[in-house]
């Protein structure tokens, strides 16, 4: 036969914990990536301590705490739908990736609408209001819509990957036998939540 | 089945798709390995067309071709294209993909498609790079660095330079934990970790250093975009934000960086040396934890490129320390090469003359790196084409001989096809000298004070920039010599059988050239560490060795 698959390692070849290796190197790099982040943060609040104290008070904590509990109970959903899956139950780990979808669009919807606040009050960057503040607080504010700008795209990615992992359940393509994909996504959807867990007090909190 | 997968060699069997998507579309390391050759040595044409051009303009003070802009653009594109698109990837993503599986003893990397998609993501932020420079705006002029003000304040096309870079390093990221994995998991039974190739343990480093690393500029990077966009002030001074902040967080990835450059080269020579003098490597295990100490080492230097900034003392003396530490593990893989070529049967095949000339070109690159290391060496150095010497030195010396020793070194296993010896040899010194005689003046006018990256220069300088154009033109003839050697050797008709012309111990010589799509027949079984010349007779046959007696 000519027709040699074009990879029939791709078929033959499985290994679970490979999958699980690649994906923990692949979060190592996000948290890298993040880390970044968090290291420009740490510069610029040593640099003007005064002024993030200011300029944190604007948070409202209430949002962000409303934002923490849906993401780690969204964490939980997905643990779930792994453990049902395990266990064979194909409906009850659909019902927990959709959960977990619609917590995550929770999530996104608080957050549109905590910027579209701050938007309404000129906290933006560029806006005069926000330019009038000084430069401690412009830094404050960038680095919130950075920060948390990258991390509602990661949960917008999540969503997506979770979404892609639903259907594969339903199609029987994750089963109790070969659930290693659901497990990376859940992987992922837990760097996620981590992430936040730093983001939140470092900008709700902190005052 | 899966015989026939065996009889048709991965440049000729047939997949799912046919035509050129035979090969876009594949999955196939060898093809992948490939596929990064082709635009990878296209992308070191264009480069050194720049670096050709801007020699031309500095043969003589004054305007000589071009305008100062263009200049500026060129030793850009110069530093983006070789950086990102040639040397980076040179090395890991072509002879890494082409010979990692197969020196493990495997059909393939962990995840054949990961690999096509970091193929497309390196294609995707090439061409981006390559639209940058005709869109209007006109092509960036930052110098690869991308220094903050100037990035954020240059009207030029800085925004898709800084997006291809981006997308390169996800590239690069994708490669680096692709061989991690399949390191960790696909060796053949028997090889132990310390029974792999010395090429593997480099490219086992590189590897962590590219996904530990790569992330960081890749934020740095995203970061001045989202700067140029929106003027969110994290670096811009005029908004509170600090420049060197920026250069910290770039030289935290690019220093880094200029190891995952290095460090495979000095893995295909550590391949090389031993085969080429018929003995076992000296120092197997100091070798591959070197390179371990050097990706560790290397990680923690990086504001030596910043000594002027106006850093704190403690921070400078650190760093400086720091950097001198760099080099031992370094100088114990020039050591453990020449022990192992010390009383060998050397043969001097173009492979072993390009090792050779690594190890010379790579001891003054290195050494001058500590020259620089030095405080107040670098603050009378820096920023002269004294630097610019160096990293040509350890970047080209090292890492493009690097490649050149790789491709003379695996072309008949790559190709079933053998290049002209003699042409080769002439190529190569017409190289190396002509290396030596366009940087080597770098070295001296720098020491004199002649400033990196300027359009022009004083009359003083003139016979150093000849001197050094000419030197050019040399190293353009003998590139010449050495691509028509090997286009020559492609396009003959003679197919090339012999699977083992170098004597090598190592797995690739034991499969056929041109290997077949699942590389080995039967996954071998290991038992004898690579390089045991006296254990592994047979595959000697018909090579002579000259049995060298050790004294105790």
């Amino acid at each position: 036969m000519s027709a040699v698959a074009e990879h029939t390692i791709e078929h033959v070849h499985r290994d679970d914990i490979g999958s699980r290796l690649g994906m923990w190197l692949f979060l190592f790099t996000e948290l890298v990536l993040f880390g970044g982040m968090f290291l420009v943060y740490a510069v610029y609040r040593f640099m003007y301590q005064h002024e993030f104290h200011v300029a944190a008070k604007e948070l409202s904590a209430s949002v962000g705490a409303l934002n923490t509990i849906i993401l780690l109970t969204s964490s939980l959903t997905i643990v779930l739908a792994i453990v049902a899956i395990r266990k064979n139950n194909k409906f009850l780990a659909v019902f927990f990736e959709l959960m977990t979808m619609l917590l995550a669009f929770g999530f996104l919807v608080n957050k549109f609408f905590e910027w579209k606040i701050k938007i309404h009050h000129g906290i933006f960057p560029g806006s005069e209001i926000l330019l009038a503040k000084g430069n401690g607080e412009v830094i404050f504010f960038g680095l919130y819509y950075v920060m948390t700008g990258l991390h509602a795209l990661h949960v917008v990615i999540g969503m997506l990957l979770i979404e892609v992992m639903a259907g594969f359940t339903i199609k029987g393509r994750i089963n109790s036998t070969n659930y290693v994909r659901l497990e990376a996504a859940g992987l992922y959807w837990h760097l996620v939540d981590i992430i936040w867990i730093f983001l939140f007090p470092l900008f709700y909190l902190i005052t | 089945m899966h015989n026939n997968g065996q009889s048709v060699n991965y440049l000729n069997y047939k997949g799912k798709h046919s035509g050129i998507f035979a090969w876009i579309l594949s999955t196939d390391h060898k093809r992948i390995g490939l596929l990064y050759l082709m635009a990878t040595l296209l992308f070191f044409a264009v480069g050194v067309t720049f670096g050709f051009l801007m020699r031309l303009e500095l043969i003589a003070p004054g305007r000589t071709i071009m305008d100062a802009q263009t200049y500026n653009s060129l030793f850009t594109l110069h530093g983006i294209i070789m950086i990102f698109l040639f040397v980076i990837p040179g090395l890991p993503a072509v002879f890494g993909n082409f010979f990692l599986p197969i020196l493990i003893g495997a059909k393939d990397v962990a995840f054949p498609r990961v690999n096509l998609l970091s193929w497309w993501l390196y294609i995707i932020g090439a061409s981006l790079a390559v639209i940058s420079v005709f869109l209007p705006g006109g092509p960036a002029d930052t110098g690869w660095t991308f220094y903050i003000p100037y990035s954020i304040r240059s009207t030029t096309n800085v925004m898709p330079a800084l997006i291809a870079a981006f997308i390169l390093g996800f590239s690069s990221i994708l490669t680096g934990l692709n061989f991690i994995v399949t390191i960790h998991r696909m060796r053949a039974p028997g090889m132990s970790f310390f029974k792999m190739p010395l090429f593997i343990w480099s490219l086992y480093a590189t590897a962590w250093v590219q996904i530990l690393a790569t992330p960081i500029i890749g934020i740095t990077l995203l970061l001045v975009t989202i700067e140029r966009m929106f003027g969110v002030g994290l670096f811009d001074p005029a908004l509170g934000g600090d420049p060197v902040l920026y250069q910290h967080l770039f030289w935290i990835y690019s220093h880094p960086a200029v190891y995952i450059m290095i460090l495979p080269a000095m893995g295909v020579i550590t391949e090389i040396i031993p085969v080429f003098s018929h003995r076992t490597i000296f120092g197997y295990k100091f070798i591959a934890f070197s390179s371990c100490a050097i990706a560790l080492f290397g990680s923690m230097v990086w504001a030596h490129h910043m000594f002027t900034v106006g850093m704190s003392e403690t921070a400078q003396i650190i760093f400086s320390l720091l950097t001198f530490l760099v080099a031992i593990p370094s100088a114990i893989k020039v050591f453990n090469w020449t022990a192992t070529l010390y009383k060998g049967s050397i043969s001097t095949d173009p492979p072993l003359l390009y090792a050779l000339a690594f190890i010379f070109l790579f001891s003054i690159g290195g050494f001058t790196g500590l020259i620089q290391g030095a405080l107040s060496v670098n603050m009378h150095i820096h920023d002269t084409s004294f630097i610019v010497a160096h990293f040509h030195y350890v970047m080209f010396g090292g890492t493009g001989f690097g490649v050149f020793a790789a491709l003379h070194y695996w072309f008949p296993k790559m190709f079933g096809k053998m290049y002209n010896m003699k042409t080769a040899k002439v190529g190569f010194w017409f190289l190396f000298v002509g290396f030596n005689i366009l940087f080597f003046p770098m070295f001296v006018m720098g020491w004199l004070g002649m400033p990196r990256r300027y359009y022009d220069y004083l009359p003083e300088f003139h016979i150093y920039h000849l001197i050094s154009t000419i030197g050019s033109w040399i190293l353009i003839t003998g590139l010449i010599i050495m691509f028509t050697n090997f286009i020559k050797a492609l396009r003959s008709k003679t197919t090339y059988t012999a699977i083992n012309p170098w004597g090598g111990e190592t797995l690739e010589w034991t499969i056929p050239n041109k290997p077949p799509l699942e590389n080995f027949e039967v996954i071998p079984t290991v038992s004898a560490a690579p390089y045991e010349y006296k254990d592994n007779e047979e595959l000697l046959s018909g090579i002579e060795i000259t049995e060298t007696k050790e004294d105790n």
